[in-house]
């Protein structure tokens, strides 16, 4: 069994090793940092943690200015706020300059759980995708949640980071090397592929284990880089297994799997894409297996979307 | 000690003519952008950039430079003619604004135009940006102060008031903001369209130092900036009793010259009264 780490957990210890490294670091939150787990760098870093209050517009733009005047500057809250409630902040006055503000935002999709519709994001990537200059991450695990938070550091301008309030299993080993705009190739296969982000990546490898037991091969692909994409790991999936199921904890519209779609059709690959997500609805309280389950998002979905995308490729 | 490019009064007012002028020139050849804000302002803006501030236009990115953020983004048009006249891009280049290709975008932008701290022109905002940039400085220990020039139809928006927050809790006492309390904004008097009472009252309240002065009286704004740097500990609030469209008497406290440019006839007509009023003080 693997380990389970939440990856805002990953996110608060990476600042922390982030801002021992770099002076220019500096952390903002608006009254969430013990749930976005800035509280960490704050307690290290006190003179580098800015305390916005509940002010996520005036934090994003404050972040802004901070970076205008040569800081890094992450801010957290809750992705429902981050990328909704300050989305034109996030647009004007951090994408637009293309100024070095490092959006993590945390308690993204249904696993948020109790909370309910109101707090789980299900549009965040599609918002800040959508966006000029905006990279957008959504690892899967701990050890790449650590990689992104320093990275964004390294990579200028704006990023975005998505991050989940639920633990979730380790799926790399410390060493592992990633770079942005690549996918990380979990399971190879040529029968379908499966591309996922998020907490999907563990269930896509469950559903993997499932469609093995069928005789069939899946591939697994972590696309943790929503936006640079990995144009290159898609069109050979397409080509090679000639079906495309993604999964996400986002609606199917506007999320990865709209990103896949589109990449699929630019690559003029006539191959179907299942998109497996929140279908077009928002969420509810309850606990976050409950939701998984309710709304579609677990194993065995991804595995009947396999088989129904192996289907339609047959009956082209 | 700061570099002041100019300090006599007369001469400021002089400068304040011809970024007036510039404004007119710039919006006549356009055919778009907004006179009224940007003439209001002219005063506040050629104290700013030509006294007050500690800026090398050799430099544009100097980071000990004293920085200003034009939260109410709309003004662009007096940003573009006070950093021209400061020498931080050369003054033909003003005919430029608004067009394809032209480093001068209808909206301040901070990666195209030399001199421009921040990107604005969405109403609301550039407070915060001011504030983050004073946090940044006092985390250095630096002395670069900041300045943010904010619209009073734009204190409509919530966000400033968030920012006010931050500056009083922060105690940011590098900040200076400056309202140009023209008492008008697009669909009428900012009394009509939703009053904001006292302004000065209102800072007053959140914790700020407010100084209250004549945002056309050249001596006056520079004494309310001499005052602000006195202010141990606060934000200082400066609020610039003004008149929309100051100079141009067709366009003075006329709403309509909100967002307007004016036509061949009527830049002429500006330009004249414009350079008569330079004559009066000669
Ligand atoms: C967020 C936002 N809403 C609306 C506008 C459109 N707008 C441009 S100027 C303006 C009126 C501004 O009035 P005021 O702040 O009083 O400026 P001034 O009178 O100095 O021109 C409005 C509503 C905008 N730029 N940004
Ligand atoms: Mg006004």
């Amino acid at each position: 069994m693997a380990e389970m780490i939440a990856t805002r957990s990953a996110y608060g210890k990476a600042l922390v090793s982030l801002g021992a490294r770099r002076n220019d670091v500096v952390v903002l939150d608006a009254d969430l940092s013990k749930s976005t787990m800035t509280a960490e760098f704050a307690k290290a870093f006190p003179d580098r943690f800015v305390q916005m209050g509940i002010s996520e517009q005036d934090m994003m733009a404050t972040a802004a200015g901070l970076a205008a005047a040569g800081k890094v500057a992450y801010a957290s809250t809750f992705a429902v706020f981050a990328a909704g409630r300050a989305f034109e902040q996030v647009r004007n006055s951090v994408c637009y300059p293309q100024l070095d503000v490092k959006v993590c935002a945390t308690h993204a999709g249904l696993t948020v759980g109790d909370d309910g519709g109101s707090h789980q994001a299900i549009e965040d990537i599609a918002l800040m995708r959508v966006l000029p200059n905006m990279k957008v991450f959504v690892p899967s695990d701990a050890t790449v949640t650590e990689w992104i938070v320093k990275q964004a550091a390294e990579v200028p301008g704006p990023v975005y980071v998505r991050l989940g309030r639920l633990p979730v299993p380790v799926l790399y080993q410390p060493d592992q090397r990633f770079e942005v705009g690549r996918a990380a190739t979990l399971r190879n296969g040529n029968d379908v592929a499966i591309i996922a982000c998020g907490l999907m990546v563990s269930k896509a490898l469950e559903a993997a284990d499932i469609l093995i037991a069928q005789g069939i091969e899946a591939r697994v692909i972590d696309m943790f880089s929503i936006k640079p994409l990995d144009l290159e790991a898609i069109a050979c999936a397409a080509a090679d297994c000639g079906a495309i199921v993604t999964a996400e904890e986002h609606s199917i519209i506007g999320g990865l799997g709209g990103a896949v779609a589109e990449a699929v059709t630019s690559a003029g690959k006539c191959v179907p894409v299942e998109r497996i997500g929140v279908a077009d609805k928002f969420g509810k309280s309850g606990k976050p297996d409950q939701l998984l389950e309710a709304y579609g998002l677990t194993a065995e979905s991804v595995a009947q979307a396999a088989l129904r995308c192996i289907a339609r490729a047959r009956g082209m | 000690m700061p570099q002041r490019l100019l300090s006599d009064p007369e001469q400021l007012r002089a400068a304040a003519v011809r970024i007036r002028k510039n404004i007119v020139k710039m919006l006549g050849r356009s055919g778009s952008g907004h006179p009224g804000g940007s003439l209001s302002s002219a005063d506040i803006m050629t104290v700013l950039y030509l006294n007050e501030m500690n800026v090398r236009p050799e430099e544009p990115l100097w980071p000990g430079r004293d920085r200003l953020v034009l939260s109410k983004g709309h003004a662009a048009p007096v940003l573009y003619a006070a950093l021209a006249e400061a020498g931080f891009f050369p003054e033909d280049e003003l005919l430029t604004l608004r067009q394809w290709g032209s480093r001068l975008q209808g909206h301040p932008d901070m990666r195209t135009t030399p001199g421009v701290d921040m990107s604005t022109g969405s109403l609301g905002q550039g407070l915060s940006a001011a504030c983050g940039m004073a946090i940044a400085s006092k985390m250095d220990g630096a002395p670069w102060r900041v300045y943010a020039l904010v619209g009073d139809g734009e204190l409509q928006e919530g966000q400033i008031w968030e920012a006010a927050m931050t500056a009083v809790h922060r105690k940011l006492d590098n900040l200076t903001a400056i309202i140009d309390l023209n008492g008008l904004q697009i669909d009428g008097t900012t009394e009509a369209v939703k009053s904001l009472r006292n302004v000065a009252d209102r800072f007053r309240v959140f914790g700020w130092n407010v100084i209250e002065t004549d945002g056309h009286d050249i001596p006056a704004i520079m004494k309310a900036f001499a005052a602000a740097r006195e202010a141990k500990g606060v934000p200082t609030c400066i609020v610039a009793h003004t008149i929309k469209g100051k100079g141009v008497s067709f366009m003075e406290n006329q709403v309509g010259w909100h967002g307007t440019a004016p036509k061949p006839d009527q830049v002429e007509e500006a330009l004249r009264e414009l350079a008569a009023a330079e004559e009066v003080r000669n």
